[in-house]
């Protein structure tokens, strides 16, 4: 895993507006099993990333405990990161962000890490809303403890083990919208044309972004009898309405017919351009966004794509009104009243 | 009968039901004692409750400057029905009995040794007072203007206290001070030379202050540059981010009325600690505060921390455990919890204040310490210290004091820099290696935080050298670490002595009234305060230098002890445990007898821990 790649780079490599090549998102080479889910997903984050050219070590990844955990060590070398206790990366990504509210915060967890252990944690930085990208790479299994269902593997879905999980299942992106999210929506790592934009849209985003990605794992968790393998999330994917993500610095050009799409402005100003088709929904409602999945899970399909997007929504900095400059840069000037004030404060109690 | 006569020297008790408004009124008459420039220690011993069960307030008067609990009480003002005859019967002999004599007392009130003072409380209260919603509340006003008479106190330093307490809403002081006229009046017409206890004014208080160790600590995280706390509500250690979060509000807002400060509260302990893992990881300055409870959920995180070298400040205001425990009541007894936190070998830098003044000292240096050793550091308050008043010399700050941020790399020392940068590379040979904050440079500095074993630069190892040296490295930040700790306070007071005492934190004020009434029966011992873990080498001196040595602590199990004994290397048999129990904060009068106990019949080496105050 600390191995290091040759340094050498093709001097035709395409370069983006920074100048970056991709590569200089790229990170250690994995170390999960071959064919992993979580490896696509790794490589959409490092395209999204490099086609947004965003300066790669302004970025702080965050994960829990798990294979989805091990995973930021792999892309975005040049980042800092840190690997939180099982459950607990919302917590320390809430500090993080309290304390530099100027970087891009990437937070990759998975479906035991969320949904069970951190649900708790999971829930609440929604409501705080958090500015983050906050990733699951949910293959409904404990790939390292070696394959038990998690709590979003579906009722009566079978993994390598042969039992049909007999709980029922938690949908983490309707728990993200009946908690506030004001970005939700759902990816299949086996899909890398729907998922690289729906990274770049949730990273323009300025609030709580979950992705969540049906990531199949090849190991315990790619069974006919699973709902979550490569072969049923094929047949089973269905797509809310198709969309453009147009970055905010290119002109938007092509036509439009009237009431045939939805624009919904980001934070950043870039736009998405949802396209509508029989299956779409108005994705700034709450209940319609609600409604579509519940319609398609009783249908035992899987929605995919942007279920929900709020843009009007405050994230914690703006809720804690703090000040513009980044906590961790203040200095004992701006901190330290002084001893004039304590003074002062001392008469209070006399 | 011989009733008690004294002057500026009692214990006066009061029994209330919790939640009648007592604790102002209470609070008021303390407050007066003490612009009276007479040394006082109010104690609220209260239930955890909202309202109706007992609760008690007790003040002690010492003009001597003894500033623990006493034991016992002289004086007692009980309104409270439900607690009426343990009142009555816990009372000093020759002490003063006062009620609310509108109920008569039943036959069975026969003490002959105390004094009665019956006062109709309710009956005046409805007799003078139209709006039966502030009788309540002014019922014990009334007393306090009794009590004024009885004590032949000052009366404008109650009238100028209700006045200042009402500035912004004078309206409110009127009935008040109407309330205290009333009691003083009564107390006049019918107890005329009936309490030979007094206050008079004294010059014992010269610019001390009276204040609470909770507002002092938030005081001191405001002083030490503080920007993000993650919380959770759990008493005794609310108030802690209350003052902090109330102080930021006033001196921490920039030019367009924005914060310098970004408080959370979160979900649990669990969060509270993860959010000033996080910001503290990311470079900011980041505490949490809590209690035994919170702690038990805290350490899986403060193993990450320790392991991963982030520097987080925690500030444990103990309560009585184990468990739930007696949330409302104050101990020594996380002393083992908190030095040993988490699972695997960690170790923990611990400060123990005693007083507000260390309070607000330790939790400003914590920071520094936290930073520049890269660890977490524990402040051991408690609920003694954090909840109630205690007299405290003002606090102070060098403006010439910069903080201390540790060894941290910014963008220009890593442009500069020659050598291989390793985020665990220890090239001081002290333990402590250079961090960077996220952010910082584009190609340079950047590493992976984890709580798996890792090498010399943050890579992921399993390698066994690489994981001892990591271990061992640890072991000697923790030796840097003693060398960094606040001094002992060492009171030498027979130079060939061979009996001492250690203790800590708020035993301190008991402690040292004990050993001078010890003193004054001819048992003269030396005494160690400790101020901080890990233990400085003076602690080993001080021990080995003496026969027998006396710990004396709130905790039944006498934790200190066991972790001076494991940590020094200490035959047990040396170390005697001095322990209180009772949750009630420590008092001078038993320490002195269980010493003197254990004086006269000596343990033998199998049975050291005799003690038990």
């Amino acid at each position: 895993m600390s191995s290091r790649r040759p340094v050498f780079r093709h001097p035709n490599l395409p370069k983006n507006d920074l100048g970056y090549t991709r590569r200089d998102y790229e990170g250690l080479d994995s170390t999960l099993c071959a064919g992993c889910g979580h490896d696509s997903i790794t490589n959409a984050i490092i395209q999204a990333c490099f086609e947004l050219s965003i300066e790669p070590h302004r970025v702080a990844k965050l994960s829990g405990i798990g294979c989805s955990s091990k995973s930021p060590a792999y892309f975005l070398g040049k980042s800092h990161g840190i690997n939180a206790v099982h459950g607990r990366m919302p917590s320390v990504a809430t500090g993080a962000n309290m304390a530099n509210k100027d970087l891009l915060y990437i937070g990759v967890s998975g479906d035991g890490d969320t949904a069970s252990i951190g649900m708790g944690q999971f829930v609440h930085i929604v409501r705080r809303n958090l500015n983050m990208v906050y990733i699951v790479m949910n293959n409904g299994c404990y790939g390292l403890t070696k394959g038990q269902d998690s709590a979003t593997a579906d009722k009566g879905s079978s993994s390598r083990k042969g039992r049909p999980n007999p709980f029922e299942a938690i949908d983490l992106c309707e728990t993200a919208v009946q908690t506030g999210a004001g970005f939700v929506a759902r990816g299949f790592s086996g899909d890398k044309e729907q998922l690289v934009p729906l990274l770049k849209a949730a990273m323009g985003h300025r609030g709580f972004a979950l992705v969540d990605v049906i990531s199949p794992c090849v190991t315990f968790n790619n069974t006919p009898a699973s709902t979550k393998s490569y072969h049923w999330a094929r047949d089973h994917m269905e797509a809310t309405a198709t969309f453009d993500f147009i970055p905010s610095r290119q002109e938007i050009t092509t036509d439009y017919v009237e009431g045939a799409t939805q624009n919904v402005t980001l934070h950043d100003g870039s736009v998405i351009r949802l396209h509508k088709t029989d299956n779409s929904f108005d994705v700034t409602q709450r209940w319609s966004s609600l409604e579509a999945m519940e319609q398609c899970r009783e249908k035992g399909q899987i929605l995919t794509g942007i279920l929900h997007v709020n843009e009007t929504l405050k994230d914690t900095h703006d809720i804690l009104e703090t000040t513009d400059k980044p906590l961790n840069t203040l200095t004992e000037k701006d901190l330290c009243p002084g001893n004039q004030v304590l003074t002062k404060i001392s008469e209070n109690y006399r | 009968m011989k009733k008690l006569n004294r002057i500026n020297d009692f214990v006066i008790r009061f029994a209330n039901v919790n939640g009648s408004g007592s604790a102002s009124a209470n609070n008021l008459f303390a407050k007066a004692v003490f612009r009276l420039g007479v040394p006082v220690s109010p104690k609220n011993i209260f239930p955890s409750n909202i309202q109706g069960l007992p609760t008690w307030y007790e003040v002690r008067v010492c003009e001597k400057g003894y500033l623990g609990r006493r034991g016992g009480y002289d004086f007692i003002v009980a309104v409270n029905g439900q607690t009426l005859k343990k009142d009555y019967e816990g009372l000093e002999s020759g002490g003063y009995f006062f009620y609310d004599s509108t109920k008569s007392l039943t036959e069975d009130y026969t003490r002959k040794d105390i004094t009665l003072i019956r006062m109709p409380l309710t009956d005046i209260c409805n007799r003078e007072i139209d709006n039966p919603k502030l009788r309540p509340l002014l019922k014990n006003i009334i007393y306090v203007g009794a009590l004024a008479y009885l004590l032949d106190m000052d009366f404008s330093i109650l009238t100028d206290s209700i006045a200042k307490q009402f500035s912004k809403k004078p309206k409110l002081a009127e009935p008040n001070i109407r309330a205290l006229k009333l009691g003083r009046e009564y107390a006049s017409e019918h107890f005329a030379h009936t309490c030979e206890l007094s206050l008079k004014r004294s010059d014992k208080l010269a610019g001390h202050i009276l204040i609470d160790g909770n507002t002092a600590t938030g005081l001191g995280a405001l002083y030490g540059g503080a920007t993000v706390a993650g919380w959770y509500p759990i008493t005794p250690s609310t108030s802690v981010i209350e003052a902090f979060d109330k102080f930021t509000r006033q001196y921490r807002m920039d030019e367009s009325g924005k914060r310098k400060a970004a408080i959370i509260q979160a979900e649990d302990e669990l969060s509270a600690m993860g959010i000033a893992l996080g910001a503290a990881w990311n470079g900011a300055r980041a505490f949490t505060a809590t209690s035994g409870p919170g702690v038990s959920l805290m350490t899986e995180l403060l193993g990450l921390a320790y392991f991963s070298e982030i520097p987080v400040v925690l500030i444990n205001v103990q309560r009585a455990g184990p468990s739930t425990g007696m949330p409302t009541r104050t101990q020594q007894s996380d002393v083992l919890a908190c030095a040993y936190a988490s699972h695997g070998d960690t170790k923990h830098v611990l400060l123990f204040p005693c007083d507000p003044k260390e309070c607000f000292e330790m939790t400003a240096e914590s920071f520094d310490l936290a930073d520049r050793l890269q660890t977490p550091v524990i402040v051991m308050s408690d609920l003694d210290l954090g909840m109630n008043d205690h007299v405290s010399m003002p606090m102070e700050w060098d403006d010439a004091r910069r903080y201390d941020r540790g060894k941290v790399l910014d963008r220009a020392a890593l442009d500069s820099m020659v050598r291989d940068w390793g985020r665990y590379l220890d090239s001081d040979n002290d333990g402590i290696c250079y961090r960077t904050y996220p952010g910082t440079h584009p190609e340079k500095g950047a590493y992976f935080t984890r709580g798996s074993s890792h090498d010399e630069y943050a890579a992921y190892t399993e390698d066994t050298d690489a994981y001892k040296r990591c271990m061992e490295r640890l072991s000697q930040k923790f030796e840097t670490a003693r060398d960094l700790m606040p001094a002992s306070h060492i009171q030498i007071n027979a130079n060939a002595g061979t009996l001492g005492a250690v203790f800590y934190g708020t035993t301190t004020n008991a402690a040292n009234e004990a050993i001078e009434q010890l003193g004054e029966k001819g048992i003269v011992l030396n005494s160690l305060r400790v101020r901080g873990f890990p233990f400085k080498d003076e602690v080993r001196k001080f021990i080995n230098s003496h026969d027998q040595v006396f710990v004396i602590e709130q905790n039944r199990d006498g934790q200190m002890r066991t972790l001076l004994i494991t940590e020094l290397d200490l035959l047990p048999s040396k170390l005697i445990s001095i322990a209180h129990v009772a949750g009630t904060p420590i008092d001078a009068l038993s320490i002195t007898r269980s010493i003197e106990a254990l004086l006269i019949d000596k343990p033998k080496p199998e049975t050291p821990k005799g003690g038990a105050a």
